[in-house]
């Protein structure tokens, strides 16, 4: 009979349990390369404006850290000596894609720890699977709390603040600066990041300012819509003069051409919690006077800070891409540079290569210089960081022909975020009690 | 009140898009047969021969104007170039196949030419908003619209007219008819039905680079928004009636309108009331509101 | 019922090969077994579109079912805290079975592309309202970690993979023995002349409602398992009209020849995919679609094609 059938079966088989003695492997013996994946949105609408500045922030650290020409005090080459080596992933088409292709990363590359990652979406499906696989990740830039209030994690890390400063920050900033505005809406991408920032945004505005009026009818577009002609019309109808927008990457862009044309930039005052690659792209042609922030100690906000580390990423950045570094090429950088530090110190402590489970350690809690500002891992039992949030005022600077902001304005994390703990719906509910501003 | 003149407008805005988007597809499907994946790869290579092009005029400080040229010229050139290349290298040899399989043919297809736009074009988004930043604003119905939005309505007439006219007026038209009616008959008649077929597949492509290309302007054009794109004006072909020019107006209209109202009024409906509409017509009229009379054969 | 799945000769060899493919399963390296499982779940669905298909039915909207069987799963463990693989599996099948069923009334008298484009219709608006509403996920669907057999906690996922291999040999038995039988006998039949399959007295309109109620829960079955294998459900993933696109593709590219078809099919497919995705990460569907092609122009009968020969010289031998 079919003998070919079996054949077939037999063969795969044997390939199979060749393959199988191949992957398996012992205690952490020193390593000349490691090998990391690093997922960032490489197609698709987010991969100009945000994945492919992330992953280029990435490279450029990575590059000088296997170099060895890191600025001090983090000159040491290597990862706990070792190059890595970086595997870089896509991170569009899906969430159930973006778990199989983690499972990838993790069952077929064997890669030693994985970074990155931008959307809160793709955050919340891969991060159980991490925990399942017991694989050391670290999260770059996606915002949504929830990936670690609705449990504890294990071996998932996040190197950026949760996405309730940015909103808390922007109302502070917002009743800061524009007392006499009474209403506000949104119009903000229908998954978890956009969502949360808009609850979290409203929550604060009812709790700061009493007298302040919710729209009843806030936009909650599809991500990566493109056209929002319509959503235009509806917040425009809306008396409310002030428009918070979490909107990012190419959305952002598409929505301010849209609206701007339509005079919109003129009639509303807009908040844009993370709109600082459209204020790039569009150069001259971004309105003056958007309140724009960037996440974190990032990008527009930071770019001409005087600090060494800051100074050598934005020259070595621009040397090698021809560009500034966005706030996504920071955050990647930043995760990058404390799995280095985590690594180095874990190596350190045990006296020679660090198992998965020494870096962790010398991870959890982890406070570092990174290179737009400090960043402390103080959440969460040491997994998710904090560091301040600011605000600016977006203008173009004719002389310089590049843009800028005024009026930047940061917020500690004190003032912003639940103290370890507390989950920040309760927090923000109870009144942000303990709030340090 | 002025929420209703705002619904209308937005509405038809959107329909006019839609109109311009889909009546290629359902011209292709009149004559061809064929339901055409890959008309959202037209779209978006349209729209990003368009981008490039504005982005390179801007640079070479041609006049804004330009960019209107320059958008039928783009939206042309991707019609006839991806037009030719899949009708004569892959279409061609499958006429004689299933419905279904050259269904799937064009759905690789698609696939193939969104890659190959990242490969061509980069990641990186372009932009070409001159056209729309020279038209300006008007106030209309008590909120500022932009000019660029409202033309798509002249377009949208204006292809809809040339539709009409190419179809009913001209030799071409006349030549379409009797193929469409029979194309066995066609055959033995002499009329050469595979240039026929030819030159309506380049029509059906220019027409769906050319709603990328004039919606270019307002928009990010970045990879992968061509994806939605082909369900929409799916829809909108079903509701109105596959094949038909008149039904692909209607179709659009109920789809633009009713879009624009679920998103002023019930937000979380946007994407039912499209699909909704379509599951609904195809129930209660298959054909849809206006499918082209079938002839009956003897 | 047993006697009569052995002595047919698809179902004995596919038994053996399922049971080989089980076993197997202890050595595999865990990704190889998790593609495999992948591969084993759409296989379902696939199944499902084969039914259809050989009564020349396609439809583009499968996604329907894959995507309620998928989001059953995950919404009786999100809310109903439900972890027990049988139950889930259960609620996936008899969800989408309840909307087949329903919807089987007005599919039964589309054909051709009308039934396509109703079954597409149909699957995007689940589409919407899953996209839009945020108790159901929105965009970002939901994590599906918990899975449990009959009280017990399995460690790494060789249960469930033969709890998929199982249900696989279940199903492919189940609708092998119906092809046999006169009713479906009627499925090509059906294909080739409606008209006389009414005069000789059997409702063609009953037969396909029949066949579409298998075919929903053959494709409830698919995304409730892969729901349990990924551990992950979202809309643009298992219900956009891309995922519906994927099944019928991989249907032509498995072939209609056999039972066993769809299952290689679909594996074949996951590793494409696979080493498509880790090769050129920036053009993989380039790679999928272009495949596609060459499958349509270069082999019309699917992979099955390459199997049968030898095995139909395999029945000669036999005989």
């Amino acid at each position: 009979m079919s003998s070919n059938l079996f054949k077939l079966v037999g063969r795969t088989v044997l390939a199979g349990g060749a393959l199988a003695a191949m992957v398996a492997t012992g205690p952490a013996i020193a390593k000349d390369t490691i090998n990391v994946g690093i997922a960032s949105f490489l197609t698709g609408p987010a991969a100009g404006p945000f994945g492919v500045p992330g992953r280029n922030g990435a490279e450029l650290v990575i590059d000088a850290i296997n170099a060895g020409t890191l600025p001090a005090p983090y000159a040491k080459a290597g990862f706990a000596g070792a190059k890595m080596n970086p595997i870089f992933v896509d991170e569009s088409g899906g969430n159930a894609k973006q778990v199989g292709e983690y499972r990838n990363l993790v069952e077929k590359r064997g890669v030693d720890a994985v970074l990155g990652y931008i959307s809160s979406g793709t955050c919340m499906a891969i991060t159980p699977v991490a925990e399942e696989l017991k694989k050391l990740t670290v999260l770059s830039v996606c915002g949504t709390p929830r990936v670690f209030e609705e449990s504890n994690r294990t071996y998932v890390f996040r190197t950026q603040a949760h996405a309730v400063g940015d909103s808390i920050a922007a109302a502070r900033y917002v009743l800061d600066k524009f007392k006499d505005q009474k209403g506000y809406t949104g119009i903000n991408q229908n998954y978890a990041w956009g969502q949360d920032s808009y609850k979290f945004f409203d929550i604060t505005m009812k709790k700061l300012a009493a007298d302040t009026k919710a729209s009843d009818n806030p936009q909650f577009p599809k991500i990566f819509a493109g056209q929002y002609g319509t959503e235009i019309s509806t917040l425009s109808l809306d008396p409310a003069k002030l428009v918070h927008t979490s909107f990012w990457g190419g959305d952002i862009e598409a929505f301010v051409l849209q609206a701007l044309v339509r005079g919109f930039f003129k009639d509303k005052q807009v908040i844009s919690s993370v709109g600082g690659s459209a204020v790039d792209s569009l150069g001259k042609k971004f309105p003056d006077g958007v309140v724009m922030g960037t996440r974190g100690e990032y990008g527009l906000l930071v770019r001409n800070k005087d600090e060494p580390l800051n100074k050598w990423f934005v020259n070595e950045y621009k040397k090698r891409y021809n560009a500034y570094p966005l706030g996504p090429s920071y955050q990647y950088a930043s995760s990058v540079l404390a799995y280095k530090i985590a690594m180095d110190a874990a190596a350190e402590k045990a006296g020679g290569f660090p198992t998965q489970d020494q870096t962790m350690a010398a991870l959890k809690g982890l406070s570092w210089q990174s290179f737009g500002g400090k960043v402390s891992l103080s959440l969460a039992d040491g997994h998710q960081a904090v560091h301040p949030v600011g605000y600016g005022i977006t203008k173009w600077d004719k002389d310089k022909k590049e843009p800028s902001v005024s009026d930047v304005k940061f917020y500690a994390p004190g003032c912003i975020y639940a103290p370890a703990g507390q989950k920040s719906a309760d927090w923000l509910a109870a009144g942000m009690p303990g709030a340090k501003c | 009140m002025q929420l209703i003149t705002t619904m209308l407008l937005d509405g038809l805005s959107y329909a006019s898009y839609l109109f311009i988007v889909s009546v290629g597809l359902t011209i292709i499907f009149g004559v061809m047969k064929i339901l055409n994946v890959a008309h959202g790869a037209f779209y978006a290579w349209g729209a990003y021969a368009a981008a490039y092009a504005i982005g390179l005029a801007a640079d070479n400080d041609w006049p804004d104007w330009s960019g209107f040229v320059l958008i039928f010229v783009a939206a042309i050139l991707v019609g006839i170039v991806l037009g030719t290349i899949i009708e004569r290298l892959i279409l061609r040899k499958m006429y004689h196949e299933e419905e279904v399989l050259i269904v799937l043919a064009t759905f690789g297809i698609f696939l193939i030419l969104e890659d190959v736009i990242l490969l061509v074009f980069g990641v990186n988004p372009y932009f070409a908003y001159q056209p729309m930043a020279l038209l300006g604003s008007v106030k209309m119905g008590g909120i500022i619209r932009d000019v660029y939005s409202l033309t798509l309505f002249g377009l949208a007439i204006l292809v809809a007219f040339g539709c009409w006219y190419g179809l009913n007026r001209t030799k071409w038209g006349k030549l379409l008819s009797v193929v469409i009616f029979d194309r066995e008959i066609s055959l033995a008649m002499g009329i050469n039905v595979q240039m026929v077929y030819l030159v309506t597949f380049i029509l059906g492509a220019t027409l769906g680079a050319l709603g990328g290309a004039y919606i270019a302007p307002t928009i990010s054009v970045a990879p992968g928004f061509g994806i939605d794109v082909i369900v929409l004006s799916f829809a909108v072909v079903v509701i109105g009636g596959m094949g038909s020019i008149p039904g692909a107006l209607i179709g659009s209209l109920m789809v633009g309108i009713l879009r624009a109202i679920a998103v002023h009024k019930f937000p979380e409906f946007e994407l039912f009331v499209v699909f909704g509409v379509m599951a609904a017509v195809l129930m209660i009229r298959p054909e849809g509101l206006f499918a082209p009379e079938k002839a009956r054969r003897i | 019922m047993v006697s009569m799945a052995w002595n047919d000769k698809t179902i004995r060899w596919a038994i053996i090969g399922f049971a080989l493919l089980a076993a197997a399963g202890w050595l595999l390296p865990t990704w190889i077994l998790n593609n495999v499982m992948f591969g084993l779940a759409r296989g379902l669905a696939v199944l499902g579109l084969l039914v259809l298909w050989r009564t020349g039915l396609v439809s583009f909207g499968h996604a329907l079912y894959f995507g309620l069987g998928a989001y059953a799963v995950a919404l009786l463990e999100k809310y109903g805290g439900v972890t027990d693989v049988f139950l889930k599996f259960g609620a996936a099948i008899i969800v989408a079975g309840v909307f087949g069923f329903l919807l089987g009334f007005v599919l039964r008298n589309y054909r051709a592309i009308f039934f396509a484009m109703l079954s597409l219709a149909f699957s995007m608006v689940l589409y919407g309202v899953l996209v839009k509403m945020e108790v159901l996920g929105s965009t970002d669907g939901f994590s599906v970690t918990q899975n449990t057999i009959l009280g017990w906690k399995p460690d790494g996922k060789y249960p469930l993979f033969c709890f998929i291999v199982l249900t696989c040999v279940i199903a492919l038995s189940a609708v092998q023995l119906y092809l046999k039988s006169a009713l479906g006998h009627l499925t090509t039949a059906i294909r080739d002349n409606e008209l006389r399959v009414e005069y000789l007295g059997y409702s063609v309109a009953r037969a396909i409602h029949v066949k579409y109620l298998a075919s929903a829960c053959l494709a409830g079955a698919a995304g409730g398992a892969m729901a349990m294998a990924l551990g992950q459900v979202d809309p643009d993933s298992m219900v956009n009209w891309t995922v519906s696109g994927e099944l019928v593709f991989i249907t032509i590219m498995s072939g209609a020849g056999s039972v066993v078809a769809p299952f290689i099919g679909a594996i074949v497919f996951e590793f494409i995919r696979t080493y498509a995705f880790e090769l050129a990460p920036q053009a993989w569907q380039l790679i999928v679609g272009g495949t596609l092609l060459a499958i349509i122009f270069f082999l019309p009968g699917g992979i099955w094609s390459l199997l049968e020969k030898p095995w139909a010289k395999g029945e000669a031998d036999n005989g």
